[in-house]
């Protein structure tokens, strides 16, 4: 696999805070690659370190083929990046936007306008409003032309979906996909774990380290305690009361269902006959495939 | 539900020149619901959460909140309901005790009642060794538990959350569902805005606004099977799909 992206031991420190703890990881050539993990994680500054804005405390990288610190500049005019905070000029309409973010690169807006036509066409009836009052599914959008207008070899998004509502970032991440099928390599970051299943491969980030990588199959298949999706009424009390029952290891909320990983020996007939004993009545207990978030808190446990 | 809805919603509408933001809502909240109120950004959600929390009046329908009316009172429900959201709920430059005597105090509690009820969380949160601390040096887990507690020091019985939990980890998370439940199975109502569809999973009803008007009302599992989706995420694109109006 021809890599993108290499980063071995990157350390990143801000006075006695370790916001990055010797990470490494690879991406491929037309990966979209994704990194997982909830807020103060360290992914932006995985960002910063990558896109040369920050330089590390030991450790290196390098993005396609150039080290991060040596040869910043090369890495700066191949490489299109959106930060994470708004950060397009507000007072300038779409196009001008566009245009400048072009001039910038030396190049023109039609040179590249068939990479980014299936995105700019959604916001071209919108080309004289001025970007800071667009929609935040519409800023993002401009935001992602903006750092396609050079054809970057490879793409950096930190965070592009915080913040959107549900349909915004179902379309946000369809571009993306077509953007793979174009051979752009995409590092993408993102706090919200149902994403995750969107990227050829992913990289668990928690407290400044790299818990895990691989494909999203490939992150769910390390789960391998037996898993069961647990319904009834009075679901807190249900959840307090299983986890006071013999064989039941771990029981956690999981939205409408609590998830109750069982130890060797669980009997799930008997622990619905002790749950009944106890008043519970018409308890649902069923196998289950772990989730991304299941994998996440025991590798999170295991860290500890 | 025997007893009367914590929240009483008719035909609620909220105009702001020829733009109908919210377009006649009507839903009722029981007491000790875990109430998921969604939709798209413009769909008119804000507007709607702000005539609720009494930060502005509707242009026509009625309604109550914890026994107030929305069309007249918004001095009094601000000041018995419990808001927090995880942009913005304490100050970080403030200690945990300054946090808490803060809002006692913004939430109308003698300073009697602000020291009683500081000794009870502290002792309950555990966070007695910590009370000193400045807020922007705790960990997420605990700023959320302590910024609950804080939204909920006065006693209010409907508390506004809006996307509470987005963007932490998913232990942490976890930790404050639990809370929420304990406070549901104790007689809170919570009424929670978000945008995150695996959030809505976690609630007992939730509400999805399109275009100003509420177009689906149900248990999670109802609506999934309505539509015949597998997740909410599903329910909701489906709907949302069909908005006209964009910001």
């Amino acid at each position: 696999m021809e890599r993108a992206i290499t980063a071995e031991g990157l350390t990143k420190r801000y006075g006695s805070l370790t916001a990055l703890d010797s990470v490494s990881f690879a991406v491929g050539r037309g990966e979209l690659f994704g990194l997982i993990g909830p807020d103060g994680a360290g992914k932006s500054t995985l960002f910063r370190l990558l896109t040369t804005l920050l330089a590390p405390d030991a450790g290196h990288a390098e993005v396609d083929g150039f080290d991060t610190v040596k040869d910043y500049r090369a890495i700066r005019r191949r490489v299109g990046y959106m930060p994470g905070c708004f950060s397009l000029y507000p007072d300038l309409s779409v196009e001008e936007n566009l245009d400048f973010f072009a001039a910038l690169f030396g190049v023109r807006v039609r040179d590249n306008y068939d990479l980014i036509a299936p995105i700019y066409r959604q916001i071209a009836p919108f080309r004289t409003r001025r970007a800071g009052r667009l929609s935040g599914g519409m800023k993002q959008k401009l935001a992602l032309c903006c750092a396609l207008i050079h054809r970057p070899s490879v793409l950096f998004l930190d965070e592009p979906t915080t913040g959107v509502d549900a349909v915004s970032r179902n379309e946000f991440w369809e571009m993306l996909d077509d953007l793979r099928q174009r051979g752009i390599t995409t590092l993408v970051s993102t706090p919200y774990m149902d994403e995750a299943g969107r990227c050829d491969r992913i990289a668990l980030i928690n407290a400044a380290r790299i818990l895990g990588i691989d494909s999203p199959k490939g992150i769910v298949a390390r789960f391998d305690e037996p898993l069961y999706a647990l319904s009834g009424e009075r679901m807190y009390e249900l959840l307090l009361a299983a986890r006071q029952s013999p064989g039941v290891r771990e029981c956690y909320t999981f939205g409408e269902t609590h998830h109750l990983i069982a130890e060797a020996g669980f009997d799930p007939d008997t622990f619905i006959g002790t749950l009944a004993g106890k008043g519970f009545r018409q308890v649902a207990l069923h196998p289950i495939g772990a989730g991304i978030e299941d994998v996440f808190m025991k590798l999170m446990h295991h860290g500890e | 539900m025997e007893s009367e809805p914590i929240i009483r919603v008719r035909e609620l509408s909220k105009r702001f020149g020829d733009f109908t933001a919210v377009d006649r809502i009507t839903f009722d909240v029981a007491r000790g619901e875990i109430f998921g109120f969604l939709g798209a950004n413009g769909a008119g959600k804000t507007t709607a959460m702000r005539m609720l929390c009494g930060l502005s009046y509707p242009t026509s329908g009625s309604g109550t909140v914890a026994g107030f009316d929305i069309a007249r009172e918004g001095e009094l429900i601000k000041r018995h309901i419990g808001y927090m959201s995880q942009r913005f709920s304490l100050y970080d430059d403030l200690t945990v005790m300054e946090n808490i005597r803060l809002y006692g105090g913004i939430y109308g509690l003698s300073r009697r009642e602000i020291l009683r009820r500081t000794a009870a969380l502290l002792e309950r949160l555990d966070f007695r060794a910590e009370r000193h601390t400045r807020v922007g040096r705790l960990p997420l887990g605990w700023k959320q538990k302590l910024a609950f507690s804080v939204a909920t020091l006065h006693r209010p019985e409907v508390v506004f959350l809006d996307e509470p939990t987005g963007g932490v980890d998913p232990v942490t998370r976890r930790q404050f569902w639990e809370l929420i439940y304990e406070a549901a199975a104790e007689g809170t109502t919570l009424f929670v805005t978000t945008h995150y569809m695996d959030e809505a999973e976690y609630c007992s009803r939730v509400s999805i606004m399109v275009d100003g008007q509420i177009r689906a009302l149900g248990a999670p599992a109802e609506l999934k099977r309505h539509y015949g989706a597998r997740t909410m995420d599903e329910v909701f694109r489906m709907l949302a799909r069909e908005a006209k109006r964009t910001e």
